[in-house]
């Protein structure tokens, strides 16, 4: 599905580096959670994979399904079914989510040649995914994350995933500003939508959102590499031990390198 | 340079898609004006001798009054001893049908996507097209007539209702109003003119559009609108323009008279040549005077504008609410792209009890323009009770436009309530990143993002009417977002 290999990313104003050679394999129907210390890297990860301008990749690939994501531009992106649940989704006045969604199935559509999706359909559906994740139909008449709570913010990030369908979906900080109920109701949408065909990767520093979307592999994050990988049990540990033992043990490698 | 500002420089480049000019021969008044000059239009018009009188006060008054120059604009001095003051086509015979009408003209008007045949058959919308001066055709008469519905060109009214036309001619926008006011009375050519009888609800939306399409020619459009007691009408304005070299003046006045009970919507799209997108020349000067009176009790009347055109634009549509309980209402979109410039807002001047009124101004910037919003809410001494509503909202594309807003609140009455909102924002890289990555290109999600801006006043068009104003906006400002 996909498949990262020595990606190094600097940010495009100053220089500096963020990622230091990412490698990483996701296969269909997996869910991979990264985690790691506030500033190691974790958001960079998903811009870039994402193709925000703001950074600038030096080395590396980070192929989906074969197509090197990192030749795209971010629209043909998403068309290739890449998804990015945002950490700060920006609020859009006066367009509503039913109208911003439908723009969006239907640019895919357009990309692939088919047909633009009538209204109907579009509502049908639409309507099915809201029961599925227990959304108020009356919410997509609302415009766009426009004076939203954060719950309402992540839960729209999750009905759009739901409508485009994506093949890898990128959850990045899902959990940040949520309540423990407000989480549920996320996490369980995700776990409604995740399949043998598409994969997820959670992005998070704590490892409560992993007590609701279990992750098949773990990954730690740390000064812009992948620094341990591991089952489940790693984010357990992480939330017994914090984040200074891998720290120190990043530094004792260092200093016998 | 970054793809940010290469896509916003692009926008700078999208050409003026309207740029075309219909091959219709003219006959044209020589340059300049004086008291020949006027003289010549009003015996084109075969006009009565008040109607020549009064042209030539304005004149006078006009030679004595010298060029606003407190707008937020700038543009070179316009020689007025420069411009034809008078242009018609040379075929001036009214038609019967559709058929007879010189099949360039109908041309112009597909082009336009605004044919009146197919206006005729689909719409039933009545259409009184004013191209260069002369009205060509109007339809929908008949079905109009049986309401007792009058909706003609300014000179056939001035024919054949010319008690009604004296009465009201000058009655909301005295002829000595402003500079522009003043050489509109002095030299207009043409224009529309509506009444709706006492308690006639008009059956359908009366539209004009407006067309310049002479070299040089200065446009001098006159249109008034008289409801009379519980009536009601929408009436509808859209102009394009062809692409032309030299500037072009159009300073057009605009009255609406409501009487008791009375309800007029007033809506426009305006879409005039914005001059070359490189440099800002040959686009259109748009000054123009727009006012309406509720005069009786309980009347209404409200502005709706897409302003995408025009190099330079200056423009007022005010309501003066001197009914009680009388309503004004002023909806306002206005795009400026590359080099435009427009000063625009709205006078709301509240003589009344019990009157309110309410502003929504959305001003969208783009390229190197400057946008302003200019607005005056004022109370009388006696206007007890008198409220106001403004909101006047500003979005940026790109860092080299500017957005400007000049509110002014005159109040005489302790009981007045005055309300101004006011927000400024930039369409950033982060919500195109947003919209991009749900597979939404730069240029649709500009579209989206302009049109969710705009929808408060979009809402206030007819149906058909805010469909051509949601593509005009995107066209206007196409590639304009990186």
């Amino acid at each position: 599905m996909l498949s990262i290999k020595n990606l190094k990313a600097q940010i495009e104003e100053s220089g500096i580096e963020i990622l230091k050679g990412i490698n990483l394999e996701v296969k269909p129907g997996e869910v991979h959670a990264i985690m790691g210390p506030n500033g190691s890297g974790k958001s960079t990860l998903a811009s870039v994979l994402a193709g925000r301008e703001d950074y600038e990749v030096t080395d590396g690939s980070a192929l989906l399904d074969g197509e090197d994501l990192l030749d795209l531009d971010p629209e043909e992106r998403a068309w290739a079914g890449l998804f990015l649940a945002f950490q700060y989704p920006v609020e859009i006045p006066g367009v509503s989510i039913a109208n911003f969604i439908k723009t969006a199935v239907n640019a895919k559509r357009e990309h692939l040649g088919q047909d633009p999706m009538n209204a109907k359909d579009f509502l049908k559906t639409m309507r099915a995914k809201m029961e599925m994740l227990e959304i108020n139909p009356k919410f997509m008449q609302r415009y766009v994350n426009d004076g939203f709570s954060g719950g309402e913010k992540k839960r729209n990030e999750i009905l759009q995933m739901a409508m485009l369908e994506p093949k890898l979906s990128i959850l990045d900080e899902t959990d940040s500003g949520l309540d423990i109920d407000a989480l549920k109701i996320v996490a369980n949408g995700v776990n409604a939508l995740k399949g043998t065909d598409n994969s997820m990767i959670v992005i998070t520093h704590y490892q409560r959102l992993l007590n609701y979307i279990v992750p098949d592999h773990v990954h730690i994050l740390y000064q812009g590499r992948i620094v341990k990988s591991g089952s489940k049990e790693l984010a357990k540990e992480l939330e017994a031990k914090g984040y200074d033992w891998i720290k120190e043990e990043v530094a004792l490698q260092e200093t016998n390198a | 340079m970054s793809d940010f500002q290469k896509t916003i420089d692009e926008v700078t480049q999208s050409e003026y898609k309207y740029g075309f000019t219909t091959d219709i021969e003219m006959e044209l008044a020589p340059k300049g004006l004086n008291e020949d000059i006027i003289r010549l239009i009003s015996a084109k018009k075969e006009e009565p001798e008040w109607l020549l009188e009064w042209r030539l006060k304005a004149f006078e008054q006009w030679k004595k009054m010298t060029e606003p120059e407190w707008a937020y604009v700038q543009y070179p001095k316009i020689d007025f001893q420069d411009i034809h003051y008078y242009a018609a086509p040379k075929e001036t015979k009214k038609y019967k049908s559709l058929d007879e009408v010189d099949p360039e003209l109908l041309k112009t008007f597909e082009k336009l996507g605004i044919s009146l045949n197919e206006q005729k058959r689909l719409t039933g919308v009545a259409v009184d097209a004013v191209i260069d001066s002369v009205s060509v055709k109007t339809t929908f008469t008949e079905e109009l007539n049986k309401k007792g519905i009058i909706f003609m060109s300014f000179s056939e009214a001035v024919q054949e209702h010319p008690d009604l036309i004296r009465k009201y001619i000058g009655s909301v926008v005295p002829m000595t109003d402003n500079f522009y006011a003043a050489l509109n009375s002095a030299v207009f050519t043409d224009g529309s003119f509506c009444y709706i009888p006492k308690g006639v609800r008009c059956p359908m939306e009366l539209s004009t559009y407006f067309r310049i399409n002479a070299a040089n020619t200065g446009q001098f459009e006159r249109t008034l609108i008289v409801a009379d007691e519980g009536s009601y009408v929408s009436y509808l304005e859209g102009c394009t323009a062809p692409q032309r070299d030299e500037n072009q003046l159009h300073a057009a006045v605009v009255e609406i008279y409501a009487h008791k009970d009375a309800e007029v919507k007033y809506s426009t799209v305006q879409n005039w040549y914005p001059g070359d997108p490189e440099t800002g020349k040959g686009g259109i000067y748009n000054f123009v005077t727009k006012r309406g009176i509720c005069d009786g009790d309980r009347s209404k009347i409200s502005w709706t504008q897409v302003e995408t055109g025009s190099a330079v634009t200056w423009k007022y549509p005010s309501v003066i609410l001197k009914g009680d309980d009388s309503i004004g209402e002023f909806y306002s979109v206005a795009v400026t792209n590359n080099h435009q410039q427009a000063d625009t807002g709205t006078k709301m001047i509240h003589l009344g009890k019990n009157t309110k009124s309410r502003i929504i101004s959305k001003g969208i910037s783009a390229g190197q323009s400057n946008n302003s919003y200019r607005g005056l809410v004022q109370v009388a001494k006696k206007a007890d009770n008198a409220y106001n509503f403004s909101q006047c909202d500003s979005i940026l594309i790109g860092d080299k436009c500017g957005a400007h807003t000049f509110p002014y609140i005159e109040s005489a009455n302790a009981s007045a309530q005055v309300e101004h909102e006011a927000t400024t924002s930039k369409i950033g890289e982060d919500i195109l990143f947003y919209c991009n990555q749900r597979g939404i290109d730069t240029e649709k999600a500009t579209e989206l993002i302009i049109n969710g801006f705009a929808k408060e006043v979009l809402n206030e068009l007819p149906m058909e009417f805010a469909v051509e104003a949601q593509k005009l906006l995107a066209i206007s400002l196409e590639g304009s977002v990186g």
